[in-house]
């Protein structure tokens, strides 16, 4: 659809400085919050424009974190966070191109149930196996620790079947190339299936990051103890404060800091997306 | 160097297809043998059996003299360029060239001596460093046959390597694949369903038809004496005019071209008899004028005129309604409905079996 008319282009672009308006206010707001001080919010009403305790603001989260409401400076929050992010993206990427490899790749006995097994995971989120799992995960020991947080959200059909997708747009002459190059099954998986899925892992990668990074019930069942919450969980933890006025502007600094990784995480990916789209000929 | 043989050697696909039934073909050593026939026939399950793609349900596939069923691909010292030519999308031209050598261990100074050669031989030493897609077709083609080259393997095994090139390009590289055969003596066994393909390239054509062979022999052997119906009407562009033919009461046989041709020492009630579209020659029709003693003679009424450049294809129909397709030199002006006289010198005539199809000589 190219059209050339200029009342469109006026139309298209209002509705996109709309549409992306609609999207920043709420973290515009957050931000302006987060630059003033306590009393700025007795009257109930947050402030539209910036104020002038921007460093204090954030100073004081970072370095000693809201201590009144339990949570631990959000530096050791966003450390968390990271971890668990990390582990679940890398650990769901790991072990979903192993599966899709042996599904595409292999024959084996039961091959077929093995597949519609992994299929049923996606009927089967954390959120309803959530006691279940507890009780495992607590039966191992794994409460408060890194483990505990990221293994049981690894397991993932979704990525098994994008990528088992990608396996199969490979052609077969590239397999037998491979194997009469002398590849065996690993090399092949190690020199040719990964080196072509880079740009899917990467696109994935950065899904699964944002997934991880916003947990926040299983974080919040599986964290008893300050030193592992994640800064998601830890933002709720500061507003539901008993006995006093949650502290807005220390609340929305935190929500602010909280996004940043995030956003490192798609800025850097997304020069690998491009590099990947110019180059990417299959 | 190493002959390839193959003995009752069979494919049955899992779905129970039959896709090669009971081959035997020995190939010398240092020869180029070409596998042709129409798509489907089985030549690429063949040469993928002696690679050892896939498995062979019955019968022994031997190279240089060993049994190599049982052999994975790698340990058969074989090397294949595909029709997709099945390069490395994310390596360079030297590390697809090289990829081969580096699972083996070779030491790197021979790697890039190997590399180095074959990319001189094959011109291009400038792309090295470039990935396939910044290749053409043509270069990309020559990349597959370099990571072929490199390996230095006993066999080349070619699936239609030239079938994804333009008309001209295929033809010059056909010629330069015919050169670097030669000049290193690797014995090389090509597939294709392209039948001038074939003639050109082959020592040794294999024409195969529905999972068998039908005929091996040179190139000029199986165009002079076609072994059955099948290859006569597969080789040769055009291919050869098929006619069937009867006996009469004297056990004298009659093409349906209105004709009499001679008697054959065959117990064939009902037969086919071949002529090329060069081997017939046209005049004028006057009936009653005299032809060559022993030629045949028919008319033929013009359906059309295809000229081609040096030669014009001449279609036409016998008095019975036979299609057939004749090859005169030069541009032929025959307006449809036009009657000509044909003849075609005894020598020429092929003649097959109708019941099954073989050469009765
Ligand atoms: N993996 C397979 N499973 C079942 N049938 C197959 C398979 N591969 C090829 N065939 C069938 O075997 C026949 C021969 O195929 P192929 O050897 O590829 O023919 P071609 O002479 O065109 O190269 C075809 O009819 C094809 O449908
Ligand atoms: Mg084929």
């Amino acid at each position: 659809m190219v059209e050339r008319r200029p009342y469109l282009t006026v139309l298209t672009h209002l509705t996109l400085i709309l549409g992306a308006g609609l999207i920043a206010l709420p973290v515009w707001i957050a931000f302006a919050a987060s630059t003033h001080e306590a009393s700025d919010f007795l009257s109930g009403l947050m402030p539209l424009l910036p104020g002038d305790k921007l460093v204090e603001n954030y100073w004081k989260v970072l370095a000693h974190g809201e201590s009144s409401a339990g949570a631990p400076p959000i530096g050791l929050m966003l450390f968390n966070s990271t971890v668990m992010a990390l582990s679940i993206a890398v650990g769901k990427i790991a072990i979903s191109l192993l599966s899709a490899f042996a599904i595409v790749y292999f024959r084996f006995p039961l091959k077929m149930a093995a597949f519609w097994i992994i299929f049923l995971t996606l009927m089967l989120p954390v959120e309803v196996r959530i006691l279940p799992t507890y009780e495992v995960v607590a039966g191992l020991g794994l409460l408060n620790t890194y483990a505990g947080l990221s293994i049981p959200l690894i397991a993932s059909a979704t990525a098994t079947f994008l990528f088992r997708q990608v396996f199969l747009t490979i052609p077969d002459e590239l397999t037998e190339a491979a194997r009469i190059d002398g590849a065996g099954p690993m090399k092949f998986f190690r020199d040719i299936l990964i080196p072509l899925s880079r740009t899917n892992i990467a696109a994935l990668f950065v899904i699964l990051f944002i997934y991880g990074w916003n947990q926040y019930l299983w974080p919040l069942l599986v964290t008893t103890d300050a030193s592992h919450y994640t800064a998601v969980m830890g933002i709720q933890r500061m507003v539901a404060v008993p006995d006093s006025e949650p502290l807005w502007h220390l609340i929305m600094a935190t929500a602010i800091l909280a996004m940043l990784p995030p956003v490192v995480v798609i800025l850097l990916m997304q020069r690998l997306f491009v590099q990947g789209l110019i180059e990417q000929e299959k | 160097m190493a002959e390839v043989s193959l003995a009752q050697v069979r494919k049955i696909y899992p779905g129970g297809f039959e896709a090669v039934k009971t081959v035997d073909l020995a190939i010398e050593d240092g020869s180029l043998c070409v596998l042709v026939g129409p798509s489907g026939c089985g030549k690429s399950t063949l040469l993928r059996m002696i690679a050892g793609l896939e498995t062979v349900t019955e019968g022994t596939v031997t190279i240089g003299g060993l049994p190599v069923n049982d052999r994975e691909p790698a340990e058969r010292d074989i090397a294949m360029v595909f029709q997709s030519y099945a390069l490395y999308p994310h390596m360079s031209v030297y590390d697809n060239m090289a990829y081969g050598l580096r699972n083996r261990r070779t030491a790197k100074p021979e790697i890039e001596r190997r590399v180095r050669e074959a990319a001189g031989l094959l011109d291009i030493e400038a792309m090295l460093a470039r990935k396939p897609r910044q290749l053409s077709g043509g270069q990309r083609q020559r990349v597959a046959m370099g990571r072929a080259i490199v390996r230095e393997p006993k066999v080349f095994l070619f699936d239609e390597p030239l079938s994804n090139l333009d008309a001209k390009l295929r033809v010059q590289m056909r010629i330069e694949l015919k050169r670097l055969q030669r000049k290193l003596g690797t014995t090389s066994i090509y597939v294709t369903h392209d039948q001038l393909e074939a003639m050109t390239l082959a020592d040794q054509l294999v024409v195969m038809n529905a999972g068998r062979i039908e005929q091996i022999g040179t190139a000029m052997e199986v165009y002079e004496k076609p072994a059955t119906t099948f290859v006569a009407s597969f080789i040769g562009s055009p291919p050869m005019n098929l006619i069937p033919a009867a006996s009469d009461e004297n056990g004298q046989y009659f093409g349906e071209t209105g004709s009499r041709i001679l008697r054959l020492r065959s117990s064939a009630e009902r037969i086919v008899v071949g002529v090329r579209p060069e081997d017939i020659h046209l005049g004028e029709a006057h009936p009653g004028e005299a032809t060559e003693p022993d030629s045949v003679a028919f008319t033929v009424e013009v359906s059309g005129v295809e000229p081609i450049g040096a030669e014009s294809l001449v279609h036409g129909h016998t008095g019975q309604g036979h299609d057939l397709t004749i090859r005169v030199p030069g541009y032929a002006e025959f307006g449809a409905g036009r009657k000509l006289m044909a003849h075609a010198s005894p020598k020429t005539l092929h003649f097959f079996d109708a019941g099954n199809g073989r050469r009765i000589d």
